[in-house]
C-alpha cells in the first residue's frame, strides 16, 4: 500500500517484515528513528520471537550481534558516523567471520568538527572492511533494499556483512510515498536464514579464532573470493526482486544514455537531481548521460567501464573526501577505467550536509562541458574563506 | 519534472516547524500529489531556528534540494523574522503568511517587502495558547497557510491530524484549531 511515511518507518516496516531474530542498536542521530520505530514494534509485540536489545554502545551493539549471528540468528542494527567507526572494529570481525548481520548506516559526516548532517565519509572509512556495501537513492529504494540485503547476506555462497547506505535527514527525515511491502511479498522473496555452520553446545565450533601465519592468508583469500561471488549474488537478487515485486531498480550501476559525451557518476540521494538536471541539458541540446552507481562494494568496475568507455568526459559527483589524494568514488571509477583515457572531473558536494542547489550541479555540468574546468579534484559549494597558516 | 508548488516553513525549534511540512505531505498525498516534506536546523535544541520544506506536484518527486524560491513562506514565530532572510527567493506573486500579532501593514513595513508579494498575518501564538494552552504554532499556521492557498483540502488535514495525533483529545484541540485559522485566512484573503 503507498503511503507518505518518514525514511525511518520505510526501513522499520521493512525489518520487521524481514522477521529478524535480534536487533540491538545504540541511538545516534539520524539513525535514531529507526530502532525506535523497531523498539515500538517489539514492544507492542508485533517482532514475534525477536529479541530486542538496547546495547551499551554502538561497540556492544555489533559485538550483541556477532554473538547472536554466530548462533544462527538474523541481526539487525543500524548506525553511522562515530557510532560506524565505534562498531567498525566489530564489523571487521564479523566480515573475517563471515556473520551475514545487516546494518542500515544513515550516512552522516565524521567529528571533527562534530556535524550530524549527510555526507558519506563514514561508510567510506569502512569501505576495505569485507561489508557488502550498497547506495540508494529514495526511501522506496531503501525500503526494498532490506530484504535484499538479508537474502545476500544469508546465501551460502556469500555470508557477508551487508550496509545498506541512505543518505541521513536527505532520506532519513524526508517523507514521502512509499509503497509499503506485505509479509506474504517478502515471505516469498526471503526464505528463513539456514546457516551453514552455526554455534551450538551439540557440534562445538569456534569462530574468527587466532590464525597464525601459515593459514591466515587463505582465510582472506575466501573473503576476497565470497566478495568477488556477491557480485553475481547481489545482482541475481536484485533481478529476482524485480520479478517478484515488480520494482526493478536495475543492476549495480544504472546509465542512462552513457553514449553522451559527457556522463556523471553519482551514489545516493543527490542522484534523483542529478537525473532531473541531466534531462533538462539534454533538452537544452547538451550531450550528457548518467550513470548511477548502487553497489559499492563489491565494486562493479566492469559495468562502470562498459558504460563509461565512450565518454570523452567523465564527472564524478563525491559526497566524501580520502584525504591527501581525491574523492574515493572518482578513484574507483578512474581504476575501472584504467587504460582509457577520458577527461576526468571530480566534485565533493555537499560535506557535512551543506546543500547542493540545483543551480551548482547545472554549473558543475556546464563548466565541464564548455571547458572551463581543469581536470581533476574539485571542492564545490564551498563558501570562499582564508585559512589562517602560522 | 513539474513541481507544482514549493513551500518554505520557519519557525523555532519546539514550536512544530517539522511537523507542519510533515501534516502536509500526508495530507496532499490524499489529494493526489506526490509530496515530500523535509527539515533543517542549526543545533538540536528547542528555540534554534528551524526550516522546512514541502513540495507537491503530479509527478513523483526527485529533487531534494532545500527550496531557494517558494511560491509560500509560513513563518511560526515573529521573531525569526530579522535573524532570518524569510523572505529570500519568494516568487513574484508569492505570499508569506506569517505568525505575527501586529499586522500584515506593520510587517510589510519593517521588512521593506516588495510591492508584488502579498503578506497575510494571523496571531497564532494567541489562537494556540486559547486552544491548547501552549505556545505551539503548527497546526495554526498549517491551517493559515491551507486558508490562504487552497493548495490542499480541509478535509484531508483534518483527516491526516486524527491519524496523526494518539489521543483523540488532542487531534479534537488542534482540528478546531486548524479550522479557525483556515477560516480567519479564508476570510482575509477573500477566495
Amino acid at each position: 500500500m503507498k503511503k507518505v511515511v518518514r525514511g525511518f518507518y520505510s526501513i522499520a516496516h521493512s525489518v520487521k517484515l524481514c522477521r529478524p531474530n535480534v536487533i540491538a542498536a545504540y541511538p545516534i542521530t539520524p539513525q535514531t528513528e529507526i530502532v525506535e520505530n523497531l523498539a515500538k514494534m517489539y514492544a507492542n509485540g508485533e517482532l514475534g520471537d525477536c529479541e530486542y536489545v538496547t546495547a551499551e554502545s554502538e561497540f556492544g551493539a555489533a559485538s550483541i550481534l556477532v554473538g547472536a549471528s554466530a548462533t544462527g540468528a538474523r541481526t539487525f542494527t543500524a548506525t553511522c558516523s562515530q557510532g560506524l567507526i565505534l562498531m567498525s572494529e566489530v564489523l571487521l570481525n564479523a566480515a573475517g567471520m563471515r556473520l551475514p548481520i545487516v546494518l542500515v548506516n544513515t550516512n552522516r559526516a565524521i567529528s571533527a568538527p562534530l556535524s550530524i548532517w549527510n555526507d558519506h565519509q563514514d561508510s567510506m572509512l569502512l569501505r576495505d572492511g569485507g561489508l557488502i556495501q550498497i547506495h540508494v537513492e529514495t526511501n522506496q529504494e531503501a525500503h526494498d533494499m532490506v530484504p535484499v540485503a538479508f537474502k545476500v547476506a544469508e546465501n551460502s555462497k556469500v555470508m557477508l556483512p551487508f550496509m545498506v547506505n541512505m543518505d541521513g535527514f536527505k532520506l532519513t527525515h524526508a517523507y514521502e510515498p512509499v509503497d509499503l511491502l506485505e509479509q506474504e511479498d517478502v515471505d516469498s522473496f526471503l526464505p528463513p536464514y539456514q546457516p551453514p555452520a552455526y554455534l551450538t553446545t551439540k557440534n562445538p565450533l569456534t569462530f574468527g579464532s587466532y590464525a597464525p601465519p601459515h593459514c591466515y592468508a587463505e582465510f582472506r583469500v575466501a573473503l576476497q573470493n565470497a566478495m568477488l561471488r556477491a557480485k553475481d549474488e547481489i545482482e541475481r537478487a536484485y533481478k529476482e526482486w524485480g520479478e517478484i515485486i515488480g520494482r526493478d531498480w536495475g543492476g549495480h550501476v544504472v546509465g542512462e544514455n552513457t553514449d553522451s559525451d559527457l556522463v556523471v557518476v553519482s551514489m545516493g540521494s543527490l542522484t534523483g537531481m542529478a537525473r532531473d538536471v541531466v534531462n533538462q541539458l539534454r533538452k537544452e541540446g547538451m550531450s550528457v548521460g548518467l550513470l548511477k552507481i548502487r553497489t559499492f562494494r563489491p565494486f562493479p568496475a566492469k559495468e562502470v567501464r562498459d558504460e563509461l568507455s565512450n565518454a570523452s568526459k567523465i564527472i564524478v559527483l563525491e559526497r566524501a573526501v580520502s584525504f591527501g589524494y581525491e574523492g574515493p568514488v572518482g578513484i574507483e571509477v578512474k581504476s575501472a577505467l584504467f587504460g582509457l583515457s577520458p577527461e576526468f572531473y571530480s566534485f565533493a558536494v555537499g560535506l557535512g550536509g551543506r546543500d547542493v542547489p540545483r543551480e551548482e550541479l547545472v554549473k558543475i555540468i556546464r563548466d565541464v562541458y564548455e571547458g572551463k574546468v581543469e581536470q581533476g579534484f574539485h571542492f564545490r559549494t564551498i563558501k570562499e574563506f582564508e585559512e589562517v597558516v602560522v | 519534472m513539474n513541481i507544482l508548488v514549493e513551500v518554505r516553513f520557519h519557525g523555532r525549534g519546539g514550536q512544530g516547524v517539522v511537523t507542519a511540512a510533515d501534516m502536509l505531505a500526508v495530507a496532499g498525498f490524499k489529494d493526489g500529489y506526490y509530496t515530500l516534506s523535509f527539515p533543517t536546523f542549526g543545533a538540536e535544541k528547542r528555540g534554534t531556528p528551524v526550516a522546512s520544506f514541502l513540495r507537491l506536484s503530479d509527478e513523483p518527486i526527485v529533487v531534494r534540494d532545500e527550496i531557494y524560491y517558494p511560491d509560500y513562506v509560513v513563518v511560526m514565530d515573529p521573531t525569526v523574522i530579522g535573524p532570518v532572510n524569510v523572505e529570500s527567493g519568494l516568487k513574484e506573486g508569492g505570499k508569506i503568511i506569517a505568525n505575527y500579532p501586529k499586522g500584515s501593514e506593520d510587517l510589510k513595513k519593517s521588512m521593506g517587502t516588495k510591492a508584488e508579494v502579498d503578506v497575510y498575518t494571523i496571531n497564532a501564538t494567541k489562537m494556540a495558547m486559547e486552544h491548547l494552552g501552549r505556545p505551539i504554532t503548527n497546526s495554526a499556521m498549517v491551517g493559515a497557510l491551507v486558508g490562504a492557498t487552497n493548495i490542499i483540502k480541509l478535509d484531508s488535514l483534518i483527516e491526516t491530524v486524527y491519524e496523526w495525533f494518539g489521543s483523540k483529545e488532542l487531534a479534537e484541540k488542534n482540528a478546531k484549531l486548524i479550522k479557525e485559522a483556515y477560516d480567519y485566512m479564508k476570510e482575509v484573503c477573500k477566495w
